[in-house]
């Protein structure tokens, strides 16, 4: 079992400047926001009124949901992942047997607040004294596993079906524990990936931090700026991404179009010790996370080609560039490329590992790198780090090989992966 | 039977049925879950949904007089008299 190999065979998205692969492809090659005003979050007085949230039409909701699911429906984040993962599974070729369970099969669906507006609705019943009358579904839509519930359902897994929770690295994490699951020989398929409801009682927190930016509510296009001098803080977003990932030799029986390999990772928590606590990250940490997940792929670290990093646009920009330039032993015009997609998406939370690690795919499917945009004047700290060239800032074409992923969160944890070209 | 509360109770119960079961099978003794194949849990949905439509509130304990169209119409005729 040692020797498994596990590949990535469909991929799936709902994002801020995408809904669907094509879509999403055609938007991050050509540097397009999903970042819109929201005239609610104005009228409830957020500081940052703007987001990402997907753009979802009937004709998806249909596409997906019986119009009984829909009735009373009212998850966003369950409605992204659906979409997101239903996308994967048709891409991957895989058929859907109605009458029987496929135990080889199963999902590992992460997602951080899912079900909040269904909540909140059944809040005011709950309050007005009206418990009987929340109808059949408030539990499956509130529930922190309705997503991968729903999913499995839909598809019949009959293998693993779960949802994992780890902040905002909850989407590289589903990946990273699908991919071990597989390796370990425990699964011959899984569907992996992560969603996060979006609007105000998602990202009411982040506002009251005050750790989103608010001078830019009439420009909202321009206000993720990850790596700039003039980043102001993340803006929040929201979706979901879904990744199809097999054995190899599955894949190849199947004669499955292959995207990628996933050839290690890791996950690991800096303990809130050191300089980490709950919502910064302990750097040693950070950067064993990297070493960790370049040792388990059995590559060296000037091997790494391309970085997709987490750089979410805050101040803490310049200390992720430096631990991966620590980590990797790398910097100036040796360091690999770097982008962010937070630039174009926001923030997705729960979902920015997914949705990320499907733009990774992309590039390394299809040979280009995606620009990292808003980024005018590059912030010093970083460029004491890294040559300019090695941020790309329009579209570039790329033959490499390796990408690594890495995604952090709040509670001071760390995922990275490592995708291969194939 | 009241040919009024049936034609709304049948538009009621009309989106609860499974995909493969013909709204046309809804008949005056039609069991909701074994004839009709309605998802048990669904039945909390079509309550609230007839109280809504009838104007009128279906304690729990009444529950087991709705569950054939016939039970339910007669229960319905009985809770719209008394309102």
């Amino acid at each position: 079992m040692q020797n498994t190999r596990v590949v990535v065979t469909g991929l799936g998205v709902c994002s801020p400047n995408g809904v669907g692969v094509p879509a999403f492809k055609e938007a991050i090659e050509s540097g397009k926001s999903g970042i819109r005003f929201y005239s609610e979050l104005e009228k409830l007085n957020f500081s940052c009124q703007i987001g990402g949230m997907p753009l979802i039409s009937e004709a998806v909701k249909a596409k997906y949901f019986t119009p009984l699911q829909l009735r009373n429906f009212n998850a966003a984040g369950i409605l992204y992942g659906v979409a997101a993962g239903m996308e994967a599974w048709t891409d991957a070729g895989l058929k859907i047997d109605e009458e029987n369970c496929d135990f080889d099969s199963g999902t590992i669906f992460g997602v951080g607040t899912l079900g909040v507006d269904k909540y909140r609705e059944s809040i005011y019943k709950v309050d007005e004294g009206n418990t009987r009358r929340l109808g059949s579904t408030s539990v499956q839509q509130t529930m922190s596993s309705g997503v991968s519930a729903y999913l499995g359902g839909m598809l019949g897994l009959g293998n693993l079906v779960t949802s994992n929770s780890s902040a905002c690295s909850t989407g590289t994490e589903a990946i990273l524990l699908a991919y071990e699951r597989i390796k370990n020989g425990k699964a011959t398929r899984m569907l992996a990936g992560s969603t996060s409801d979006g609007g105000p009682y998602v990202w009411c927190g982040f506002d009251a931090l005050r750790i989103l930016p608010s001078k830019y509510n009439a420009n909202p296009t321009q206000a993720s700026r990850p790596m700039a001098s003039d980043a102001s803080g993340f803006v929040p977003g929201s979706g979901a991404g879904a990744l199809v990932l097999e054995t190899l030799e599955s894949a190849q029986k199947r004669g499955a179009k292959i995207y990628a390999e996933i050839i290690g990772g890791t996950s690991n928590s800096g303990g809130q010790r050191q300089e980490g606590s709950m919502t910064a990250p302990n750097s040693i940490a950070v950067k064993r996370c990297i070493t960790d997940a370049v040792k388990d792929a059995q590559i060296t670290a000037e091997e790494v080609d391309v970085i997709n990093g987490h750089l979410t646009a805050t101040s803490k920009d310049d200390l992720e560039i430096k631990n991966w330039s620590e980590a990797l032993d790398r910097s100036g015009q040796e360091f690999p490329y770097i982008n962010s997609l937070k630039g174009m998406t926001g923030h997705c939370l729960a979902a920015s590992g997914s949705i990320e690690c499907v733009a990774s795919v992309l590039q390394l499917k299809y040979q280009f790198l995606f620009p990292n945009i808003n980024l005018q004047q590059i912030n010093p700290e970083i460029l004491k780090v890294v040559s300019e060239n090695r941020i790309p800032r329009g579209r570039m074409n790329l033959e490499f090989n390796i990408l690594a992923k890495a995604s952090f969160g709040f509670g001071d944890v760390n995922c990275c992966l490592i995708f291969k070209k194939i | 039977m009241n040919q009024e509360i049936y034609a709304k109770l049948t538009e009621i119960i009309k989106p609860y049925l499974p995909e493969d079961v013909d709204a046309a099978s809804i008949a005056k003794d039609s069991h909701l879950v074994n004839d009709l194949n309605i998802n048990s849990t669904h039945l909390v949905d079509i309550v609230l949904d007839v109280e809504d439509a009838f104007d009128i509130t279906i304690e729990d304990d009444e529950l087991d007089n709705m569950e054939t169209v016939a039970a339910s119409i007669a229960l319905i005729e009985q809770k719209s008299e008394n309102k």
